[in-house]
C-alpha cells in the first residue's frame, strides 16, 4: 500500500512535557493558519485605529507625537481584548475541551501553550506592526525602541490575563461582553506602564524601570494565569 | 470476587430545582457493561459527566478502586475514555491530526496505531480530508477510532451509535464485547437494542435503579 504523501509530515510523538508543549502549539497554529480571517481580524481593528485617530483629531504632527504611545497601546490592548473571546469558544463547541480536561496531561502546560499559541497570533504580529503604525503617527524614532520592548513584554500578559475572562465565559452563550468586564480592569497597569515606556523612551528617559515592571507583570502571568485558567475552564466546563 | 472498578455510593443531583436522581447507587467490576436507560431529558448525559468528571454538580460519593475519585484524579483520567455528546473532533482539521491530537494528550497511546485504527472505522483514505467534509456519521467514527487506539480500561460512551450506520453499530457492539471479554468496563447510554447477553447490565433512571 502506497502510504498517502502527506503522511511525511506524521511525527511520533516526543514524550514528556516538552512533546506535550509543542503539540499542543502546533494544533493551535494549524487551526489559526487555517481560518485567516480570524488571523487578519485584530491587525486590521490595531490598523483601523491607528489610521482613524489622526482622522478624528488633527492630523497635526506635533499633536499626533503626543498621543502615539497612548493610541498604539490602547489599539494593541482592545485589538488582544477582541481576539480573547475565541481562545477556548470553538474547543468548548465541539468538546475538544472536555477531552483537554478529562485527559491525564497536566492542564497547566496545555493551557500555557495554548495561551502562547494565541500570543503568536496576536500579540506578535501585534509588536511587529507597532513601528508602522508609530510611523504613522509621527511617533519619534527615539521611541521605537521602546514601543516594540514595551510591547514584547506586555502582550503576553494582556494573552495571559484575558485567557482567564475567556475561560471564564467560554460556558456563557454571550460571553464577549462579560470578558471585557472581567479583564479590563486587570490590563490597565500593563497599559499604564507600556505607554509609559514609550514615553520615557520617547523623552530620552531611561526604560529600565518600566520594562522590569512589565517583565515581573509578565512573570506573575506565567507562573499563576495558567493555574487561574485550568480552574475557570472546570468550572465553566462543569456547569 | 476484587474490589469493584467504580463505585457510586448514594448519589443524588440535581438540577434547575429537578431532582435528577437521588440515593442512586450501583457498582462496576472488571468485564461489566452497563447501560443508562431513561426518557430524554431523566438525566443520562448528566450521569455519564458526573461519571467522567466532568461535572461536580451532585452528592454523594464516587470511589475508584476503593478510593474517592478526587484524590486519583490522574490516574483516573489514564484509564478513562470519554465519548461524549460532542465527539471532539476539530471541523478544520483532518481525522489524522485529531487523533494525533487525543494521541499527544494520552501518552499511552502508540501513534502507530492511529492509520489502522481510522482502517477499522472505514476511514482509510479519508485521513488527510478536513473533518468538516465528512459526513455527520464519518465524524463521529473518527471519534469513535479512539476505541481501537486507547488501553484505557474504562469506556464511557454517551450515545455512541447516533449517526452510525447499522454495520459500524454491529461492529462497535463487537468490539464492546471484546472490551469486556478482556476485562474491560463499559458504561453507556445508547437507544439501541445491545444484543450482549449477560454480561449487559441496566440502570433506569426512570425507575431509579437496577434492572
Amino acid at each position: 500500500m502506497n502510504q498517502p504523501a502527506s503522511n511525511a509530515g506524521v511525527v511520533p510523538a516526543q514524550p514528556g512535557m516538552a512533546g506535550l508543549f509543542w503539540a499542543v502549539m502546533k494544533r493551535d497554529l494549524m487551526l489559526a493558519f487555517r481560518r485567516r480571517s480570524d488571523l487578519l481580524n485584530p491587525l486590521v481593528f490595531f490598523l483601523m485605529v491607528a489610521s482613524l485617530f489622526p482622522l478624528g483629531i488633527s492630523p497635526e504632527p506635533t499633536f499626533l507625537e503626543q498621543i502615539a504611545p497612548g493610541v498604539v497601546w490602547v489599539g494593541a490592548l482592545l485589538a488582544t481584548l477582541l481576539s480573547m473571546d475565541s481562545l477556548f469558544r470553538s474547543d468548548f463547541d465541539d468538546g475538544t475541551l472536555e477531552q483537554t480536561l478529562l485527559s491525564p496531561q497536566p492542564l497547566f502546560l496545555v493551557v500555557l501553550a495554548k495561551v502562547l499559541a494565541h500570543w503568536a497570533m496576536t500579540g506578535l504580529p501585534l509588536t511587529l506592526m507597532a513601528p508602522l503604525l508609530g510611523v504613522m503617527l509621527f511617533l519619534p524614532t527615539e521611541g521605537m525602541s521602546g514601543l516594540v520592548l514595551s510591547l514584547l513584554l506586555g502582550t503576553p500578559t494582556l494573552s495571559l490575563v484575558g485567557a482567564i475572562g475567556a475561560a471564564l465565559t467560554v460556558g456563557l452563550r454571550k460571553g464577549g461582553v462579560l470578558i471585557s468586564l472581567l479583564v479590563l480592569p486587570l490590563y490597565i497597569p500593563v497599559l499604564i506602564f507600556g505607554a509609559g515606556a514609550v514615553q520615557a523612551a520617547v523623552t530620552g528617559l531611561p526604560l529600565g524601570g518600566y520594562l522590569s515592571l512589565l517583565g515581573a507583570m509578565l512573570a506573575l502571568g506565567v507562573a499563576l494565569a495558567p493555574l487561574a485558567i485550568a480552574a475557570a475552564l472546570r468550572i465553566s466546563v462543569s456547569g | 470476587m476484587s474490589e469493584p472498578l467504580l463505585e457510586v455510593i448514594q448519589l443524588y443531583c440535581e438540577r434547575d430545582d429537578r431532582v435528577l436522581f437521588d440515593n442512586l447507587n450501583f457498582s462496576l467490576n472488571a468485564g461489566d457493561v452497563l447501560q443508562i436507560e431513561g426518557a430524554n431529558g431523566s438525566g443520562k448525559t448528566t450521569l455519564l459527566r458526573i461519571l467522567s468528571g466532568l461535572t461536580g454538580n451532585y452528592e454523594g460519593e464516587i470511589l475508584w478502586r476503593g478510593e474517592p475519585r478526587a484524590q486519583t484524579r490522574e490516574s483516573f483520567n489514564r484509564s478513562l475514555l470519554y465519548f461524549g455528546h460532542q465527539p471532539g473532533v476539530k471541523a478544520i482539521l483532518t481525522p489524522l491530526e485529531n487523533l494525533q491530537w487525543y494521541a499527544a494528550m494520552h501518552p499511552s497511546i502508540a501513534t502507530g496505531r492511529i492509520m489502522s485504527a481510522l482502517e477499522q472505522v472505514g476511514l482509510r483514505g479519508y485521513e488527510d480530508a478536513p473533518c468538516h467534509t465528512l459526513s455527520a456519521g464519518q465524524n463521529r467514527r473518527v471519534s469513535l477510532a479512539r476505541l481501537y487506539l486507547s488501553d484505557a480500561p474504562l469506556w464511557i460512551l454517551d450515545e455512541p451509535f447516533t449517526a452510525i450506520d447499522k454495520q459500524g453499530v454491529a461492529q462497535k457492539e463487537r468490539l464492546i464485547q471484546q472490551h469486556a471479554d478482556q476485562g474491560g468496563s463499559v458504561i453507556l447510554t445508547t437507544h439501541h437494542e445491545l444484543s450482549l447477553g449477560e454480561r449487559l447490565r441496566r440502570i433506569n433512571l426512570n425507575l431509579q435503579g437496577e434492572t
